[in-house]
């Protein structure tokens, strides 16, 4: 009895130590900031690795979930005679939610996973102790590159994600199904406001990408550097990532959008 | 080489992200809608404000000049006070001009339309309209309704 007791006390300690070291470690990586921007070819490499190789499954993601958003949309809106609100329909959603979420999801498949195996890795092989027996801060010279990158490419992915996902939203309704161009724009123009949905878009997908980012180095530095170690800290660091992600969506909709 | 081509990309990257970012605010959102910058208030006071909400517009014509700029109840006169806040462009209206609260469409949203009078003084800042007409409350003219539909 007193052991289960000991049991449960031990593992609630533990994880305790987990989030406290994860919360040092993002301190570290905020303040290596001016680092990262003195050494600015480290902080290229990674955008390059992060951000331009997840354009594509960002690209055909937004298209797709546009175009389905504009069928769907049709489909329901056409019973009360408005399908040429499509537009604003199609567009505050992406812009509000499904811009930011998704590509947060896709980011932390696409990029996260791959930042814990490579970190992870990195330390199993001990090449992370290596450097620091060189007197080279591994955190600024492999992890908070990475991070910041990652910080960087979020926002821009996501932006792009709502933008082609609009343009798809364009090419079912008013190329396949018929509405107006000009209701499609100009329904969505006045409605959509560039304060209210468009800055707290950004807003939110900052954030997302802070925080999958954060997660993402944080699992990879941390795992047990054995090779079941690193494939638990990548499934990890999607699984946090998602729930992390979806449960900030809630309280950051609440706070910007609930009165 | 190896380099060069990864800077560009990565160049390319950022260049798409705010063309996107560009996109949305330009396209999606347009930068010039109408907002009134330095506009002059009026008031006016409604028996029903109906579902009128604070920066509904006010238009003449079908034009909009304005917006709805507070809403207030005012416990002398058991009436709803409205401030317009009317946009400078437009410092002409006469005195005698009325203002009334339709809807635009059969489920669309509320908004404050001006009709100008005859006179030939204007409406300044502060002032009040004094011909209005509230909203109308489809319960109560069903409700009418029913009652002229008893008594034949």
């Amino acid at each position: 009895m007193l052991n289960k007791v000991q049991q449960l006390g031990r593992s609630t300690i533990s994880s305790l130590e987990r989030l406290g070291r994860g919360h040092l470690f993002f301190l570290q990586l905020l303040t290596a900031l001016p680092t990262v921007l003195l050494r600015f070819p480290l902080l290229t490499q990674q955008l390059f690795s992060i951000g331009v190789l997840s354009f594509l499954i960002i690209f055909v993601s937004g298209l797709f979930v546009g175009m389905v958003l504009g069928l769907q949309g049709y489909n329901t809106l056409i019973d009360f005679g408005a399908e040429e609100s499509l537009g604003v329909m199609v567009a505050l959603s992406l812009v509000r939610e499904l811009g930011p979420v998704v590509t947060a999801l896709l980011f932390a498949g696409r990029a996260g996973s791959a930042l814990t195996a490579e970190i992870g890795l990195m330390k199993a092989t001990e090449q992370l102790s290596g450097m620091e027996m060189m007197a080279v801060d591994p955190i600024k010279r492999i992890v908070a590159p990475r991070f910041w990158a990652g910080v960087i490419s979020m926002p821009l992915l996501a932006a792009i994600f709502s933008a082609i996902g609009v343009i798809g939203g364009y090419i079912v309704g008013v190329g396949l199904l018929g509405i107006d161009a000009g209701a499609f724009w100009s329904q969505m123009q006045p409605r959509v406001d560039l304060g209210e949905d468009i800055l707290n878009g950004v807003i939110k997908s900052i954030v997302f990408g802070v925080v999958v980012s954060w997660i993402a180095v944080y699992e990879g530095y941390d795992a047990t550097p054995t090779s079941e170690g690193v494939s638990r800290a990548t499934t990890r660091t999607v699984v946090h990532s998602a729930l992390a992600v979806l449960g900030l969506d809630f309280m950051l909709t609440a706070l910007m959008f609930g009165e | 080489m190896q380099k060069r081509t990864l800077e560009i990309w990565v160049g390319l990257f950022v260049v798409a992200g705010m063309v996107a970012l560009f996109f949305l605010s330009m396209k999606v959102s347009s930068l010039n809608k109408f907002s009134v910058d330095e506009g002059y208030v009026v008031e006016a006071r409604f028996e029903n404000v109906g579902g009128l909400k604070v920066r509904s517009p006010v238009s003449v014509s079908g034009v909009k000049v304005g917006r709805v700029d507070a809403i207030r109840y005012d416990m002398e006169n058991y009436e709803a006070r409205v401030t317009l806040l009317i946009d400078n462009k437009y410092n002409a209206f006469p005195e005698d001009t009325s203002a009334s609260i339709f809807t635009s469409g059969l489920l669309g949203e509320q908004y404050v339309s001006l009709e100008p009078g005859g006179s030939d003084d204007f409406l300044k800042d502060g002032d009040e309209i004094r011909l209005v007409q509230s909203a109308v409350i489809l319960e109560q003219l069903i409700g009418q309704f029913l009652f002229s539909k008893a008594d034949e």
